[in-house]
């Protein structure tokens, strides 16, 4: 009975929300102000991730304006990428903003 | 009698708490500072979280919502029931 309930796609821990978003498009927050976007491939309990077709956000601030409001931003792309699971502080569905 | 705590009543130690407040709006702030308020959906041992209907304060200024949100634990400074 308890395999049917997580058949239902149910988050009864948090893991469940990670396994729900495989070969979906996430959205992935790290450390150091870095952002990914791209599909989850694959993930493991560290929170290592594979991740395909990916577009990394890189929030910079800009010391030289000392306008806090101008963010800066660096983006760049990759195929495939192997994220530690350390650095991941939030992923979620991709949804645009 | 350490490891007899398993046999205490729920919410007299933090996992009871957070398992109390499961399906609760909650406040969850990072380290980094970060602030996330959403539906608390659950909470393993490692304080990973699953949040919906999360919206993200940063500097107390709502920057984004998410529907749904995963919140590795070793972030976590706090949970708050709402």
């Amino acid at each position: 009975m308890a395999d049917a309930v997580e058949d239902a796609g149910s988050v009864s821990e948090p893991m469940d929300l990670v396994r729900l978003l495989l070969d979906e498009v996430v959205c992935v927050k790290l450390r150091g102000d870095r952002e990914l976007k791209g599909r989850l491939h694959a993930y493991d309990s560290h929170c290592n991730l594979v991740l395909g077709e990916v577009e990394e956000t890189i929030y910079v601030v800009d010391d030289e304006d000392t306008e806090e409001d101008d963010l800066k931003t660096i983006s760049r792309k990759s195929e495939m990428l192997f994220v530690r699971g350390d650095s991941v502080v939030l992923i979620s569905p991709f949804t645009r903003s | 009698m350490e490891n007899g705590a398993t046999s205490q009543s729920e919410g007299k130690d933090p996992s009871g708490f957070l398992s109390e407040i499961i399906g609760n709006p909650v406040t969850v702030k990072l380290n980094s500072g970060v602030v996330y308020k959403g539906e608390l959906q659950s909470v393993d041992g490692y304080m990973n979280i699953a949040l919906e209907k999360t919206e993200e304060f940063i500097n107390g200024v709502k920057r984004r919502s998410y529907g749904d949100a995963f919140v590795r634990g070793n972030n976590v400074m706090y949970i708050s029931a709402d």
